[in-house]
């Protein structure tokens, strides 16, 4: 393993330091392992509230701040947050609308943020919860724990927060949330495996003439090992699992995603997105919006994720709306 | 404190050997993990029982449930994952279907049920899935079949842990159908379920407090 860090076990602790004193504009409480907006939550406004592993950054800490989230949850590296961190979140930046969390459907983070819910109704606070199920590589059936959220956790977080942030209630913005997550699929191959702090060797052996098609955000492997083919033939795979799962017609407007796993570099992620972009022009599905880059990583891994929403006219309003955060600003 | 019976001080006793079997197969947890899941499942675990002993270390507990509840509700608030939720809550369902300053064998299967409902209503699986289940449910029916046929708490005990490793060995041919490892379809066929694992060490850990006291 070969890592910029000072020790495995205080690997979370120093990179939350390390947030807090990068952006003023964050307040980050290093007890419970929250990371809010400096400036709180407007009373009257939705709290919006995500978390998950970290290993995904920006993912969610990058998303705190104007137009997205209020707090995030980071856990431990690939290990969901604990239900207290998520009370301490919701407690800290309820502005007295409710909370919405958003959770990736991975089971330790449905059972920690279920816990979570039941502590914060206990505490008074009205919490709805958006589970995000995107990934199309998993099937959605009784023989799964169901499909995983995965990129799709951006536009979510994107598309809602700014829903909140011009005065929606609970319900509303829960309801956008769900809307946006059904409208979108995802689908990823990685090249290689990733390194966790804690592990130190890679979480699987991978050939340098293979890759894994169908991976999550984790080092875990995906549904099946293929030899390493050109990036034009990678993304008609994964267009083609997409398509077949949310079929668009010529015209349909699109939010894309082309997301780096984190040992990517961004001209090959460019290179997937004129893939991306050749194919979709073809059937006549327009990209209205689009974003190219790390935003929902996998450690170390090289790979790519593609997502696609099918966006209405609402989502691309609220996808235009000032944003301003460590890792998504526009408009602000 | 008669043979037959479990008081705050065995319950003690029995966490903190389930932490120490932890520590010392950490390793080998997170080994089975990286295999068909995310490769933390040592890690977490060791995480959650070293803050259970040291929530323990000067907790005074008037009935043995308080000390199973206090474990629960540690582990909840430090492992994470799906192992925090199911595990911290299963001792915390044993913990409260224990008030008592101590338990006979017959109260201790009864909370040893109350643990295995618990893990299968937050998990939603069933045995056969390749989860800590497959370890559980044998062990609570051997558990439950000594207690009936007159064993005292070692033998019970002891049959317990048995079943669960035969358990545990079991999901190795077993296609996950819960967790992580699910996501994996028919290559999870062939790998020994961590959950599963760590629950057999928890058995093993009963039988080995209770037939050295």
């Amino acid at each position: 393993m070969k890592k910029l860090i000072n020790a495995p076990e205080a690997v979370l602790d120093e990179a939350l330091a390390g947030i807090a004193a990068a952006h003023p504009e964050l307040k980050v409480d290093a007890e419970n392992k929250v990371i809010a907006r400096a400036d709180g939550t407007r009373t009257g406004k939705v709290a919006l509230i995500s978390g998950g592993g970290s290993g995904h950054e920006p993912l969610h800490g990058g998303f705190v701040g104007l137009g997205m989230l209020d707090a995030a949850c980071p856990g431990e590296v690939f290990t969901s947050p604990v239900p207290g961190q998520m009370l301490s979140a919701a407690q800290a930046v309820n502005g007295g609308a409710g909370v919405l969390f958003i959770v990736k459907n991975y089971t330790g983070d449905v059972l920690n943020f279920q816990m979570a819910a039941e502590l914060a109704a206990e505490e008074g606070i009205t919490v709805e919860t958006v589970l995000v199920d995107d990934d199309v590589a998993v099937q959605d059936s009784t023989w799964t724990a169901g499909r995983r959220g995965t990129g799709a956790t951006v536009f979510v977080e994107k598309i809602a927060g700014a829903l909140a942030e011009k005065g929606a209630d609970l319900a509303g913005v829960a309801e956008m949330g769900k809307r946006v997550n059904a409208a979108s699929r995802s689908f990823a191959v990685a090249l290689t495996s990733c390194t966790t702090p804690a592990s130190g060797k890679p979480g699987f052996d991978l050939p340098e003439d293979e890759m894994e098609v169908g991976v999550g955000i984790h080092g875990e492997p995906g549904r099946a090992r293929e030899k390493l083919r050109p990036a034009k033939e990678i993304v008609a795979t994964a267009l083609d699992a997409i398509l077949a799962d949310q079929p668009l017609a010529a015209g349909d407007e699109t939010i894309v995603l082309v997301n780096g796993l984190g040992g990517t570099p961004l001209i090959e992620l460019y290179v997937v997105f004129n893939e991306v972009a050749a194919a979709l022009a073809d059937k006549g599905i327009v990209i209205a919006r689009n974003l190219v880059g790390n935003y929902v990583t996998s450690l170390d891994m090289a790979g790519v994720s593609i997502t696609v929403c099918k966006a209405d006219a609402d989502m691309l309003s609220l996808w235009d709306a000032p944003v301003n955060t460590p890792a998504l600003r526009w408009g602000a | 404190m008669n043979g037959d019976s479990v008081d705050t001080d065995l319950a003690r006793t029995w966490v903190q050997a389930i932490a120490a079997a932890v520590d010392k197969h950490k390793d080998h947890l997170t080994q089975l993990d990286s295999a068909i899941g995310d490769a933390d499942h040592g890690v977490n675990m060791k995480r959650g029982f070293s803050a259970v002993t040291t929530a323990l270390a000067d907790y005074k507990p008037d009935t043995v449930g308080a000390v199973l509840v206090k474990t629960g509700t540690t582990l909840i608030s430090s492992v994470g994952g799906a192992s925090g939720p199911l595990y911290g809550g299963a001792f915390r369902a044993m913990g409260k279907a224990l008030d008592a300053p101590t338990a006979d064998t017959q109260q201790f299967a009864t909370a040893l049920a109350a643990g295995l409902e618990s893990v299968q209503k937050l998990g939603a699986a069933a045995p056969g899935d390749k989860t800590m289940i497959d370890a559980y449910a044998p062990a609570l029916a051997a558990f439950q079949q000594h207690v009936g046929a007159g064993a005292d708490f070692a033998a019970a005990a002891l049959a317990a842990a048995d079943a669960a490793e035969e358990g545990m060995r079991a999901t190795t041919p077993m296609q996950a159908r819960k967790g992580r490892a699910s996501y994996l379809g028919a290559r999870s066929i062939g790998h020994q379920d961590p959950g599963a694992t760590s629950t057999a060490l928890i058995f093993r850990a009963l039988a080995e407090v209770v037939a050295t006291r």
